[in-house]
């Protein structure tokens, strides 16, 4: 019933059946009881004045992954999804929010980023419970967030987690008129300042097969398939290069946080060093400025390659040796082992994305599942993404909080690997032209009209997880509605059940471990 | 000894100890052996970022009048004025993504590895003839100077913004900056600070949180504004759910443009405001 779709592919909103509610509603529940689908996007839209639903599903045949995506009309009002299966909770709010669609048996149906005057927290009755309110400000340098637990004594019985004070209103920005590629990107790249990189490789994505940007032949009447590649190394390099510095970050963090100072302060630093190299890439710590559609604003010599391997080297020692020591100490491993559990059953009802999905066992990751990019000629080439738990002594991917900081140490040794092959082959490429430079002029690009009445969806791996953009047009080329989903719109509600049963002085660590968005949800 | 060699008996020899006398012991104190001793000597010693990064603009008003155009229409963040009356650029809007650099091919519009871009008044954010560059002046407080120029505490409040500011803050309390060794400190209570850091648009949700935050302070308080976010709202700036800027409901006393700032401008402007001495 639903129409089954490629990553990055342009369609036409004709080309999608419209299909009765009833239909889509009976198609969605077969494809997650039946199928083990997840959700990729489920919103709202409005186009000519008539509410639509839309909904991209995902499922997988041995280790491929599938889109698929169905459209409907908005009932008033309909049984949730989220009744029966949890994965929907948040989606379902969100559309309730914003497009006032009551969805019946749904038991938190309440504001999720703003009209928070009449909120009401779920609250346990009782004696000995009593509540515990944390934020909007918190005690270190971070971002907003209101955290509310009901405990009793110490033990935590249920927490109860409300964003919404980053709320900045970047789709609706998204929206104004007159479009122009280069405001929309910086936009973009403000969605999370610690995933910028993979925004705006979604975002450019996203636009170079709406506007048939990398198809373009040049004046000998060929695609420069040589320019292509480059490009996208580049872009899979910085990908990387983000994902260590964050994966490295949050192992200091944890370090930290059960007073472990020493690797605290050794990760902390060497995550510093992540950055400059990014800096080396791109100008911005954060990557920001570098991938734009159809193109990358950088240049590349043979010394900054030189430059960055002889850096990744000593970092790859230094990483190894500190991870030996925190993994190896005894004191941590009691403090990190079954603290903040979410097993397999329970990432998959949720639909758990990323690093807290593969440390709980669920093996999905958009590198391997779709191969966006470069990942395809990685493929090609024998270099897959192999980022197995391959710890003896204690790995057992049971989803608990060592089970995610093992998680990163391995993904971020992997991304080394990646990043120096990636290296090795920009060095041949190099050695025959000197510099690898960007390909096309963004004023050139800024004068394309997007094509009319369509729909694209972009989906890539961030270090958080899987991140997706959807982009819907109307019958004049004007956006409608560009939909960012954040990982952490799959994570948040996995955190609150992880701190179910646990020692309240427990948050910090389970948080930290998670290490979710707060800007990337409430956009 | 080449240095690998040697890399490799220090590991080999504290293995050794590690089975003989405390394996744990061994890998700590290997650790600290190989990790060194990084604190940048900073301002003593002066840091230089690589080329790639865009700090302080030099600005050509030389430069062609249709150059100056072109780039201040395609400006993103609309921090270029080219009038006939005043030309300049203000980096409170600006958020150092390069576009004019490479429109005007570096003939009007130049990114330098310069990190100083911290003022104490908004007005000289703003880089036109008279004002080529951005600094902050000897005479301004000198009672804050005498105050906190030895000790500083401050409180951070994350105000919206995407995160990469409190990223480059927190860095500074990393073994290569070490913020505490100049007596600043970034503390968990605002009935402990001097000040507070304020880093994003200030979105309409954290309105009133700010404020609490700022009134928990005890009098005499500093207000920074940290990054293009919180000076102008950054890329923010038409959103109707953010107030586009500290400024609009607190006194700002120190302006940290950037997006985000790289640690070092944050840290010369605290050195450079508060007079910090060593």
């Amino acid at each position: 019933m639903l129409l089954k779709i490629k990553a990055n592919q342009l369609l036409n909103l004709e080309q999608i059946p419209l299909i009765h509610f009833y239909d889509f509603y009976n198609c969605i529940l077969a494809m997650v009881e039946n199928e083990e689908a997840q959700i990729v996007h489920y919103l709202g839209y409005l186009i000519n004045g008539r509410k639509m639903l839309m909904i991209v599903m995902r499922t997988h045949k041995q280790s491929v992954g599938e889109l698929h995506i169905g459209v409907t009309y908005a009932p008033t009002e309909y049984l949730s999804f989220t009744a029966n299966h949890k994965m929907f909770q948040l989606f379902e709010r969100e559309i309730f929010e914003e497009y006032q669609v009551k969805m019946l048996g749904h038991t938190q149906l309440k504001p999720l980023r703003n009209n928070f005057e009449n909120y009401e927290f779920y609250s346990i009755a009782g004696e000995n419970v009593h509540q515990v309110a944390v934020g909007p400000v918190h005690a270190g340098v971070i971002e907003p967030g209101h955290f509310r637990f009901n405990c009793m004594g110490e033990r935590v019985a249920h927490l109860e987690i409300r964003l919404g004070y980053q709320h900045r209103g970047i789709e609706k920005l998204l929206l104004a008129t007159p479009f122009t590629i280069n405001r929309a990107a910086i936009l973009i790249e403000a969605v999370a300042g610690d995933s910028a990189v993979v925004n705006a490789l979604t975002f450019s994505e996203m636009m170079e097969s709406a506007l048939n940007l990398l198809d373009e032949k040049n004046e000998q009447g060929e695609k420069d398939e040589g320019e292509i590649e480059n490009l996208k190394m580049i872009r899979t390099l910085a990908l990387e290069l983000e994902r260590l510095s964050n994966h490295i970050g949050d192992l200091g963090a944890l370090s930290g946080d059960v007073a472990f100072l020493a690797p605290a302060a050794y990760f902390g630093r060497m995550r510093g060093e992540f950055l400059n190299l990014l800096l080396l890439l791109s100008g911005n710590r954060f990557g920001k400025g570098l991938i734009r559609p159809a193109n990358n604003y950088y240049t590349v010599t043979i010394t900054d390659i030189n430059q960055i391997e002889k850096k990744l080297d000593e970092l790859n020692r230094e990483i190894i040796h500190v991870s030996s020591l925190l993994f190896s100490t005894q004191e941590i491993i009691d403090r990190f082992e079954g603290v903040g559990v979410i097993d397999y059953q329970t990432a998959l009802k949720l639909g758990v994305v990323g690093v807290a999905a593969r440390a709980s066992g669920v093996s999905y990751d958009v590198r391997k599942s779709f191969l966006p990019g470069y990942y395809y000629n990685l493929e090609q080439q024998n270099k897959n993404i192999n980022t197995k738990n391959k710890n003896k002594n204690t790995s057992k991917n049971n989803g608990d909080v060592l089970a995610r900081a093992e998680t990163r140490y391995f993904e971020a040794l992997d991304s080394i690997r990646l990043i120096k092959f990636l290296l090795e082959s920009l060095r041949k490429k190099i050695d025959q032209q000197q510099m690898v430079k960007s390909k096309m002029d963004l004023k050139d690009v800024n004068k394309k009209v997007l094509p009319i009445s369509s729909v694209v969806v972009a989906i890539n791996e961030g270090w958080r997880g899987e991140i997706s953009h959807l982009m819907i047009t109307d019958n004049m080329g004007q956006i409608i509605r560009y939909k960012i989903k954040d990982p952490s719109f799959h994570n948040w509600p996995a955190l609150a059940l992880a701190m179910r049963d646990q020692e309240i002085s427990d948050f910090p660590l389970c948080n930290k471990s998670f290490n979710l968005s707060y800007c990337g949800f409430d956009l | 000894m080449s240095k690998v060699t040697l890399e490799r008996t220090l590991e080999h020899t504290f293995e050794r100890i590690g089975k003989l006398v405390n394996e744990r012991l061994s890998k700590l104190l290997f650790n600290r052996f190989e990790q060194g001793y990084r604190t940048t000597k900073y301002p003593d010693h002066l840091i230089h970022i690589p080329s790639p990064y865009r700090g302080r603009p030099e600005i050509n008003f030389e430069c062609d009048y249709s150059i100056m155009n072109l780039c201040a229409q395609n400006c993103p963040q609309q921090a270029l004025l080219i009038s006939e009356e005043r030309k300049g650029m203000d980096l409170g809007k600006c958020v150092f993504c390069g576009e004019c650099e490479r429109l005007s091919e570096e003939k009007f519009i130049h990114f330098t590895t310069d990190f100083s871009l911290a003022t104490a008044r908004h007005e000289e954010l703003f880089l036109c003839d008279e004002n080529p560059l951005p600094k902050i002046e000897k005479e301004i407080n000198e009672k804050i100077r005498k105050l906190f120029g030895r000790s500083l505490q401050l409180r951070q409040v994350s105000a919206g913004g995407c995160n990469a500011c409190e990223q480059d803050i927190n860095v500074l309390n990393t073994p290569f900056f070490d913020l505490s060794r100049l007596g600043i400190q970034i503390v968990a209570s605002p009935r402990h600070a001097d000040g507070i850091m304020v880093t994003g648009p200030v979105t309409k949700n954290m309105q009133q949180a700010l404020m609490k935050t700022y009134k928990a302070i005890p009098d005499p308080k500093i207000v920074i504004a940290v990054g293009s976010c919180a000076i102008s709202g950054g890329p923010f700036y038409q959103s109707s759910e953010v107030v586009a800027g500290v400024e609009n409901i607190l006194p700002v006393d120190l302006f940290i443009p950037g997006c985000p700032p790289h640690p070092l401008t944050t840290l010369k402007a605290l050195i450079d405001y508060f007079k910090v001495t060593l």
